[in-house]
């Protein structure tokens, strides 16, 4: 604490000498702040505690025990089951966002201990055309629950999406079914599945495996829903209700478990888990 | 949920405002309006019907033979039929899923089951009349039926609103279909929406988890489960009950991820362009069984079900029945095993340089 307030009023003076891209202006509190105090921090504001969009290699490093992180199915990309061209060919815009995620596509799924337990964690990554949701995020996910039961393990998932991907039509639509049905044998197993809700979670994920946690987890102020807030406000033609579609509101609403902040997740889950799961200590031997 | 807060009136499902972003009920409002007539490419079919009414009637009324000409009519308009329903384009094909005259689930279940039992309310918060359920007899099967409405009349539209459901329909869709699970019975489900609704409300009330729990559990659902899109098949709102070990699919149908208007606004930056959306999503029946999505293609009577609706009853009934045959004989482990695996099944991805897709892409993982 007392070294961020230091960091804090040294860099304050004088923001101005500070080279470009060491400052970051918080979507939450509107102040400028240190992006280096943002990242030691979990990518949230020193000054209001603000939940920044975190990429998917972050976030394993926030969840997973150092060392013990094996991805899985890092190889699958996307198809083009419909030879799709809106204002550039499907196969172009997959191409592109490689490039500038450095991914394959919108999720990574592996397994890694957390807090020393063995679990199946799938990680979605907005920046991969906005987190959605086509064929290939559909069966890494379904491959990491099919996997996860079979070595009675918890499945964790951390979601952020727009919603189905168009591109790839019903099949996109299909991916729904296929990972609500991989997580209801998961389930029917006996084993847990914790879903953390990330800013923002929406449409199709939300209305499929997003929401079908056993115990559903947000962090704060995320923007979570089924219909995007434009297309209702066009609907009903009236103001929306404070806070509408934020983790407080739906926590209010009887929709979610628990807000936990990004610093505490990792602890709160391990909490959960101890609850939920007795790992089979003949796996071990 | 929202009983939770006592002291409060209990709030009413939507009743409010017109839904403005509900593509179908815009299309509809102007085509009522006669703004804009999005069936022309069926005038040539209207024209011979015309001609062949006011024919039988200068028969009738001068007593004249023209039967000959009344047959040759029929035949040309039989052939136009053909010509016209085989070239239509994807987005015609959305506009005929949406035609006004098209037999809605309540017709359907009028003309297939022998009798019919409504059930109502999801036992929680109330009734939406935008899902039908209820026990019904179709054939030899006695089934719980489920389908989603749109309502006839402008009244029974308000109260189904508009076949866009709410929370508490797919929670009472998920209910009785317990209830079928219980006491062996198959379940039979008409879509017909052109989304779950899009509203403060269902919001609150958690639009997103009802659909989510009743995809994940219909897949796990012990009993037969035969899907029929008998008209538009909106996203998640379809799938919230479309999860099941059959999905047919009336030829003028569609299945979409999302409403070509939807679509076009997106991607296009223009909902003119719904169009070419429609073309591009592959929304249609032949696309979606290529795909293994749809698992049986129900041909339309000539002329399209909205203008045969007791011959498209049939048809529907014959695929059900003998889908239900076939799925009642099946031990239960088996029926679940394969309903997995037909969503397992479906999607298309690249693996170390080679395409993957059906069972192939199922089998890839160890
Ligand atoms: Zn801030």
């Amino acid at each position: 604490m007392v070294l961020d307030r230091l960091r804090r009023g040294a860099v304050a003076k004088d923001p101005k000498k500070i080279p470009d891209g060491l400052w970051l202006k918080c979507p939450g509190c509107g102040k400028t702040v240190f992006k280096k105090l943002v990242e030691e921090r979990q990518d949230t504001c020193p000054e209001c505690n603000y939940h920044y969009t975190m990429s998917s290699v972050r976030r394993i490093e926030l969840l997973i025990d150092s060392g013990t992180w094996k991805e899985w199915d890092a190889g699958l990309s996307a198809a083009d089951p419909l030879t799709f061209t809106d204002s550039k060919p499907y196969p172009k815009r997959i191409a592109e966002s490689q490039l500038k995620t450095g991914m394959n596509d919108a999720v990574v799924c592996g397994t890694g201990a957390l807090n020393g337990m063995a679990v199946g964690l799938g990680v979605m990554e907005f920046a991969f055309i906005g987190g959605s949701m086509g064929s290939v995020v559909g069966e890494k996910l379904t491959r990491l629950v099919e996997r996860s039961t079979a070595a009675r393990m918890p499945v964790i998932i951390v979601s952020t999406s727009g919603g189905a991907r168009m591109q790839e039509g019903a099949l996109s639509l299909m991916q729904m079914a296929k990972t609500s049905a991989a997580l209801g044998r998961h389930k029917e197993a006996g084993l847990p599945y914790l879903s953390i809700l990330t800013n923002p979670t929406m449409a199709g994920v939300m209305a499929s495996f997003a929401s079908l946690g056993d115990i559903i987890i947000a962090e704060p102020k995320a923007l979570i829903g089924f219909t995007g807030l434009r297309v209702i406000k066009e609907t009903i033609k009236q103001e929306l209700p404070e806070g509408f579609q934020t983790s407080e509101f739906i926590l209010q609403h009887g929709q979610i478990d628990l807000i936990v902040t990004r610093q505490d997740l990792r602890g709160e889950l391990a909490r959960v888990l101890s609850y939920l799961h007795r790992p089979r200590s003949t796996a071990a031997a | 949920m929202c009983l939770a807060k006592a002291g409060q009136p209990r709030p009413q499902p939507s009743t409010g405002p017109a839904p403005r972003a509900a593509h179908w009920l815009t299309w509809m409002a102007t085509y009522h309006a006669g703004v804009s007539n999005p069936f022309t490419f069926l005038d040539p079919l209207v024209a011979l019907e015309a001609k062949i009414q006011e024919l039988e009637q200068l028969a009738q009324s001068r007593g004249v033979d023209l039967s000959v000409e009344v047959a040759s009519l029929r035949q040309k308009w039989a052939e136009e039929s053909d010509r016209t329903f085989a070239g239509l384009t994807a987005w015609q094909r959305v506009q005929l899923s949406r035609h006004p005259q098209r037999p809605q689930a309540s017709d359907y279940i009028d003309r297939i089951a022998q009798e019919f039992v409504p059930l109502a309310g999801d036992r929680v918060f109330g009734d939406d009349a935008a899902i039908i359920t209820g026990l019904g007899r179709i054939g030899a099967h006695a089934c719980l039926i489920i389908g989603q409405q749109k309502g006839k009349d402008i009244h029974e539209r308000k109260r189904c609103n508009f076949g866009m459901p709410h929370p508490e329909g797919y929670r009472k869709a998920l209910e009785k279909m317990r209830l079928a699970e219980r006491f062996h019975l198959p379940v039979v489900c008409l879509i017909n929406t052109p989304g779950a609704f899009p509203g403060v409300e269902a919001e609150e009330r958690g639009q997103s988890l009802a659909i989510a729990v009743n995809i994940r559990d219909m897949s796990l659902l012990r009993t037969p489960i035969v899907v029929a899109v008998i008209g538009e098949g909106g996203s998640g709102g379809a799938l919230g009950i479309g999860v099941g070990d059959r999905m047919l699919m009336l030829q003028n149908s569609y299945f979409s991820v999302i409403s070509p208007e939807g679509c076009a606004a997106i991607l296009w930056k223009d909902g003119a362009k719904r169009d070419i959306a429609a073309a591009s999503m592959g929304l249609t029946a032949d696309i979606l069984s290529r795909h293994g999505i749809v698992d049986e293609i129900l041909p339309e009577p000539p002329g399209g079900a909205h203008r045969q609706g007791d011959a498209m009853a049939a048809i529907l009934q014959a695929a059900l029945v003998r889908n239900l045959d076939a799925l009642t004989k099946l031990p239960m482990a088996e029926l679940l095993d394969r309903r997995y695996a037909k969503y397992r099944t479906i999607g298309q991805v690249i693996e170390g340089g080679e395409l993957l897709t059906g069972a192939r892409m199922a089998a890839a993982h160890g």
